[in-house]
């Protein structure tokens, strides 16, 4: 191997991504977009429902309970029906997501003694926010009723009686519960995964498409060289961005980091090994841009967007599907950023996602430098 | 006109089927898609793994955790003896969740209840050493809150668990002393009337968002890569010098990449359908008209990137540029009323946007023109006006 003529094309390689000056700024910006996008855009938690009412009663009693989902700040009342045509409506339009109905003899049975029920209509197309929007309705009622049957007890000369249970729940890690603090390694795969694959997946299929490959195979370069001259300015691109990511996302977003710099580096290194090489590889194979581009977004891209764990929790997939993401080689990354980030973890502790890592570039690297062969066939 | 927007159109199919790979790349990859994505993406909360410590060891604290065994929504992974155990459990990952009953719960749990039926004397005094003493009994519940979906969904299960519990306590109190009040005591309960989505399957969600985002992601990037990849590699002249007429030519260019794009939408439809048994409440024709509509914005799209575009390499970072927001922002994964003011004003100019509301509401609810018609107008408008601007702009573009 000769450095010079490695150096060669790596100094090629850059000329025609500085030439392309669009491409490089958009590549460089990329994380700061992506990071203000699922900053601010990606957010599952929920506010301000719109609720409609349906109160048949009108009662004191029905009101107070009304009153108690107007302060929420879970829920806004935004208009009150008088018959359930109406409700439905306002539901199916998409007007409100929860339509509560209150029954005609609320307070009645409530003196009486008894369950009695109350509606909630909620749209379920979501369904994440429709269990959301019942865990929130079923507490603001069970509050109200756990306050009725004390009430109903004191009354009756059972004073003293208190909710027997309390639940003190401890958060750990992200102790707000907020969606912020996993964007960082959820944009981070994804930088990687577009820089390491999306680019580089293009690299030799254009040299096939506009007959430049004629030129290069005429060289005495050899194979290893044409790949890491190739690959070397998109895995500095690639380091950069990382160190992007962290800045804007400790800087900005104030995302706790709480384990080291080094660790967070030499994962990203290896993770970006990963997909250089295998960008690497599908260009080779391919030769066209356009299914190069295509087989790169469907072996990175998307499985780094929706395997990783990032988006959807591993652990609620199939089976099949969970076996799946164990040959997605983002799914150690993200879980090994996870760690890094709000765990703190140290290298030695994150050897269950380093290995599999390790293996996977030694795989990529291996198939990528075997792929290219210097034929015009 | 006809003739030469035939042999056009003849030539693009020839360029887009004869290769193996594209042809490949154009029908496996978005069936793949849907099949994993449609299992994959979910935000059903089932068997959270969980661990238990129970320091008190109480026929009480027993029938809580048998409350947690029983429930669907988790599963005891580990019995522990130690609190110290907790961290290691939590930080190696293994569970999710840790409920920790201290000594003395099941004490606690009968002093917050009178001990007997007597006069008002004794039950007052029986308040006032609660007061002293602290009110009720407490459970303590870590959870890993990495994953903030996951633990808020989980810990809204474990209020319930407990509230459950603490209702049946009490009424068990009641009935010792009193069996006839027991069932008297009042009680609200919420009936839950989930509508379109009974079971709801996360599934049925996500299915027709990821219709819409795939037919998204191919058409934008098909369209783009077409013009451009002609522009790259020296042909565009050669079409340039024949008779063809710029609109002929932009016609041969996109309508191929309609007829795919619907084509897209028919097969994932179809596989979305029959393998994930997606209701189909609605109707066929609202259904094609919308996808006609979301159609003609993402051709506008597409064209537009190939007018800025000189390499395929600046037309796909372009469209990756429009894509990711565009479908960030469509509420394809998460809704809208979550996100900051001024970003929900930025959502009305995603015709996305208005495609998931229209797929989700035909698939799901059944409702037709009288509902979505705003939805359709608008991706008429966004439709004509970018196809007018990326027309206009690809004419200068070829003077």
């Amino acid at each position: 191997m000769s450095w010079h003529r490695l150096a060669a094309i790596a100094r090629k390689e850059v000329i025609q991504i500085r030439r392309d000056r669009r491409s490089l700024i958009i590549v460089v910006l990329m994380p700061v977009m992506l990071m203000l996008l699922f900053g601010y855009g990606v957010s599952l938690d929920l506010k301000h429902t719109p609720t409609c009412v349906f109160d048949r009663e009108g009662s004191q009693q029905s009101q107070d309970l009304l009153k108690r989902f107007q302060a929420s700040e879970y829920f806004d009342v935004v208009a009150r029906m008088d018959n359930y045509p109406a409700l439905v409506e306002a539901i199916d339009s998409g007007q409100c997501k929860l339509g509560l109905v209150i029954p005609h003899d609320f307070s009645r049975r409530l003196a009486t003694g008894g369950t009695v029920g109350v509606q909630a209509l909620v749209d379920a197309t979501d369904d994440n926010t429709a269990n959301l929007i019942f865990s929130y309705t079923e507490a603001v009622i069970g509050a109200f009723s756990a306050d009725v049957r004390l009430d109903w007890l004191r009354r009756l000369g059972r004073g003293g009686m208190q909710v027997p249970l309390t639940v003190e729940a401890r958060v750990w890690f992200n102790e707000e519960l907020e969606s912020k603090a996993f964007i960082v390694p959820g944009v981070m795969v994804i930088v990687m995964a577009v820089i390491g694959a999306f680019l580089t997946s293009l690299t030799i299929a254009r040299e096939w498409e506009r007959g430049t490959m004629e030129q290069l195979v005429s060289t005495p370069v050899t194979p290893l060289e044409v790949m890491l001259g190739k690959l070397g300015p998109y895995f500095v691109i690639g380091l950069f961005d990382t160190a992007l990511c962290a800045a804007v996302g400790i800087g900005w977003f104030q995302v706790p980091f709480r384990g080291h710099l080094s660790t967070l580096f030499v994962s990203s290194a290896l993770f970006l090994v990963v997909t250089l090489g295998l960008g690497y590889f599908i260009s080779v194979i391919t030769k066209n841009q356009l299914a190069a581009s295509q087989a790169a977004l469907v072996a990175t891209f998307l499985p780094a967007f929706m395997l990783s764990g990032f988006l959807f929790a591993i652990e609620q997939m199939p089976a099949p599907i969970r076996a799946i993401t164990h040959v997605v080689p983002a799914r150690y990354f993200v879980s090994l950023l996870k760690d890094v980030f709000l765990k703190g973890s140290p290298l030695p502790e994150l050897t269950d996602q380093l290995w599999p890592l390790a293996v996977f570039a030694l795989i990529m690297g291996t198939l990528a430098t075997l792929s290219f062969k210097k034929r015009l066939t | 006109m006809g003739a030469r927007l035939w042999q056009m159109l003849i030539k693009e199919f020839i360029q887009v089927f004869r290769d193996k790979r594209t042809r490949f790349v154009l029908i496996v990859p978005p069936m793949v898609q849907m099949v994993i994505f449609g299992y994959a993406a979910t935000y059903e909360i089932r068997h959270v793994p969980m661990a238990v410590l129970d320091l008190d060891n109480s026929q009480e604290s027993r029938d809580l955790i048998s409350r947690f065994q029983a429930s669907p929504y988790f599963q005891i992974q580990a019995r522990l003896s130690d609190r110290r155990q907790i961290a290691e459990v939590i930080n190696r990952g293994d569970v999710v969740l840790a409920l920790h009953i201290h000594p003395g719960f099941a004490k606690q749990l009968r002093q917050s209840q009178p001990a007997s039926v007597g006069l008002a004397e004794t039950i007052a005094q029986n308040a006032l050493a609660q007061q002293q003493k602290g009110l009720g009994a407490s459970v303590q519940v870590i959870v890993d809150g990495t994953n903030s979906n996951t633990a808020l969904i989980a810990l809204g299960y474990v209020n319930q668990i407990a509230n459950g519990f603490a209702e049946d306590y009490q009424r068990e109190a009641v009935q010792r002393l009193a069996p006839l009040l027991a069932a008297q005591v009042p009680r609200i309960e919420l009936e839950r009337r989930p509508w379109y989505n009974p079971d709801l399957h996360s599934r049925w969600f996500f299915i027709p968002g990821i219709i819409g985002s795939l037919t998204l992601i191919m058409v934008v990037v098909l369209t783009a890569f077409a013009i451009v990849r002609e522009r790259e590699i020296g042909t565009l002249e050669q079409i340039m010098v024949t008779p063809i007429r710029p609109v002929e030519f932009i016609l041969g260019k996109t309508l191929p990449f309609f007829l795919i794009g619907l084509a897209d939408v028919a097969l994932v439809a179809v596989v979305g359908t029959l393998w994930f048994q997606i209701p189909f409440r609605g109707s066929i024709a609202v259904l094609l008209l919308g996808t006609v509509l979301f159609l003609l914005s993402m051709l506008g799209v597409g064209l537009f990137i190939s007018t800025i575009s000189a390499t395929q390499q600046q037309a796909m970072v372009s469209a990756f540029f429009f894509n990711m927001p565009a479908i960030t922002f469509s509420g394809f994964g998460y809704p809208i009323s979550s996100m900051p003011e001024a970003l929900q004003r930025l959502t009305y100019l995603d015709p996305l946007r208005y495609f998931l509301i229209v797929l989700r509401s035909v698939y799901l609810k059944g409702v037709g023109l009288e509902v979505l018609w705003p939805q359709l107008l608008a991706m008429a408008a966004i439709g004509v006006t970018l196809l007018t601007i990326s027309v206009f702009r690809f004419h200068k573009s070829l003077d």
